[in-house]
């Protein structure tokens, strides 16, 4: 008995050391996908970085709250919170990238550009040598 | 009506824990507001395997585990490609064939790509899944193949 009410002890000393970490963890996360947003060259690649707000991010911060909660009743409300943002995060973003795509926009694939810009840049590098 | 039955009890547990009150009077206000709800799924033709998946429950949670870790390995991928220097990123458009039958593990299976960052699914026709990904190296079509056949076994069993 005592070595489970020393663990609820333990629990409630670092708890809330854990979930602040895990808080500011969760912050610095989000900086990191808006960096991405505004690093990424167009819409889909955006889309992408903004998902890491959306999962990664999330995450950790309603970990770290459960963590922080005063009782079991708002573990329970964040829990949900969770359990919803996992379900309508990704019908949002596929709403989004869906109603581009049917828009019309098209997006950037580096890689068949990529092959024909180095294929230009051979043809004129063999030009040079040639003349 | 093993459907309304486990609807309604899902529904009463999620309205007490938001309300939170033990008073009667409010716990008769949410058991009546609950059963409306009940009647109006029963109206709108809700109740059938799909729309209260109950039995898929237990292998659903054998699946989060799985999907759990493909986010954090495909999170931290794509937070490298954020902060990186030089712009690496490769993106690609595959088309992803899916094994599922069911409206609900196609959803599921969709659901699953666009919650792992640096894939998301733009378009869904029949059994092919139009997948916008980051990587070209980690987006071929076979590597969908093991979250479909996971899919697959959650939700069809």
């Amino acid at each position: 008995m005592s070595f489970f009410s020393e663990i609820g002890a333990l629990y409630g000393q670092y708890a809330p050391l854990l979930g602040g970490a895990l808080c500011v963890f969760g912050a610095v996360l989000t900086l990191f996908g808006a960096i991405g947003v505004l690093r990424f060259p167009d819409f889909y690649t955006r889309l992408h970085a903004a998902s890491v707000t959306d999962t990664g991010a999330v995450l950790a911060l309603i970990t770290g709250m459960c963590l922080m909660s005063p009782s079991g009743l708002v573990t329970y409300k964040l829990i949900i919170i969770l359990i919803f943002l996992f379900l309508t995060s990704p019908t949002a973003s596929h709403a989004v990238a869906n109603a581009a795509l049917k828009a019309g926009l098209t997006p950037i694939l580096s890689k068949p550009d990529d092959k024909a810009q180095t294929a230009e840049t051979d043809q004129d590098t063999a030009k040079e040598v040639t003349s | 009506m093993r459907y309304a039955f486990v609807l309604f009890i899902i529904l009463y547990a999620l309205w007490y824990g938001l309300s939170g009150y033990n008073k009667p009077l409010l716990l008769g206000l949410g058991l009546i507001s609950t059963i409306l709800a009940c009647v109006l799924a029963w109206r709108f033709r809700l109740f059938d395997r799909e729309g209260v998946p109950y039995l898929t429950i237990p292998r659903l949670l054998l699946y989060l585990p799985w999907l759990f870790r493909e986010i954090v390995t495909s999170n931290i991928r794509v937070i490298r490609a954020c902060l990186r220097v030089d712009l690496d990123i490769d993106p690609v458009l595959v088309k992803v064939k899916t094994s599922c039958q069911s409206d609900l593990s196609k959803t599921l299976f969709a659901n699953s790509i666009t919650l792992t960052p640096g894939t998301v699914t733009i378009d869904v026709d029949r059994d092919e899944l139009l997948v916008h990904a980051l990587y070209a190296s980690v987006a071929k079509p076979e590597d969908f193949i093991e979250m479909d056949r996971r899919c697959k076994r959650a939700i069809d069993g």
